[in-house]
């Protein structure tokens, strides 16, 4: 039976703005399919957004969304957390939001541990505002900002989530598309602040400036540097290079911030008395 | 016995036609006529959904 992906999406919203082959879409099916799973309720689910193409994401789900300023979905999200502890907080961005303008919300909503799902599509670059490189632009690569290379080395964001101390990361790509919704749900279900990386492909603004000749050689690319991590634990250090591994990397228990937020709040009431 | 066919459903309205479906498929069921895809040999499908799957424009709906 067909997936009916319909009922989490707005009326009369589609066909979306991203581009021929964008494998934003294939995240947001994922993102649809982990929610089903799940059997969240729209009214208690929140998307919370920052500014990009991976953040119009929500503007296409029939759930509480938010759309906020570039960078800043994390604040909005701890916001919204904060008051509705009882809601699931899921994020959308992407690596220029994400990890750039809204770094340091990432490094310290993962320092907190506070009860949300972060999905950041790392497709390489700010693909809307017409390609400038991003932290996660890989050293020599092409953009509109670097016409010869980038000097910069690029940024693991799960790496960077594991160290600022998210208790959750996985990493998936945009090709293994049933692997993504497993990867959300597990995300969703766990407790502490979780983070999913997508590897995902542009090919407008990333794929023309490096060499991709399309879509298909994009996507095949991804298929061939993604290993498991399973499998990559049979696999010599020298095999590993330039390979990136995906599955769930990172998974600890934690307290969450809502809970420690709340004994302070009934010390604060008991210390009054 | 007659095989039971799956029907392949495709929103051409959705389609930007991006190839990936017709890349993938394991058995070149969908071939691009134009911009947007087509159906070619419904008899080779084995339902194996992954052109649904990683279409990106929610644009082909396969049922078994």
């Amino acid at each position: 039976m067909s997936f009916d992906y319909d009922k989490w999406i707005r009326p009369g919203k589609l066909p979306h703005i991203w581009c021929p082959g964008c494998g934003h879409g294939i995240v947001m099916k994922g993102l649809i399919r982990a929610l089903d799973t799940l059997q969240l309720k729209k009214e208690n689910t929140a998307i919370v957004s920052g500014i990009g193409c991976a953040s119009r994401l929500p503007g296409y789900m029939d759930c509480c969304t938010l759309h906020t300023a570039h960078g800043r979905a994390a604040a909005f999200a701890t916001g919204v957390k904060m008051a509705r502890p009882d809601m699931n907080v899921i994020l959308c961005g992407g690596d220029g939001d994400g990890t750039a303008i809204g770094g340091n919300h990432f490094i310290h909503a993962c320092r907190r541990n506070i009860d949300m799902t972060y999905i950041i599509m790392n497709n390489k670059i700010y693909g809307m505002t017409g390609g400038q490189f991003s932290p996660c632009t890989p050293t020599g690569d092409k953009a509109s900002t670097t016409p010869y290379g980038n000097p910069d080395p690029g940024f693991d964001i799960a790496k960077l989530a594991i160290g600022a101390g998210a208790s959750f990361v996985a990493r998936g790509t945009a090709f293994h598309a049933n692997q993504i919704d497993k990867l959300i749900a597990e995300a969703i279900q766990h407790k502490g602040f979780s983070v999913v990386e997508i590897l995902d492909d542009c090919p407008t603004t990333y794929g023309r400036r490096n060499k991709y000749k399309s879509v298909i050689e994009m996507m095949n690319k991804l298929k061939e540097i993604a290993v498991p991590v399973k499998a990559a634990e049979k696999m010599d250090p020298e095999q590993l290079k330039g390979k990136v591994l995906t599955g769930v990397l990172y998974k600890e228990d934690k307290p969450e911030y809502c809970e420690q937020y709340q004994k302070v709040i009934e010390r604060a009431q008991g210390a009054a008395k | 016995m007659e095989k039971k066919l799956p029907t392949i459903e495709i929103i051409e309205k959705y389609c930007k036609g991006c190839h990936i479906c017709v890349e993938f498929c394991p058995k070149q069921v969908l071939e691009m006529r134009g911009f947007v895809v087509a159906v070619k040999d419904l008899e080779a499908c084995i339902k194996c959904m992954q052109c649904e799957l990683r279409c990106p424009d929610f644009a082909i709906k396969v049922t078994a």
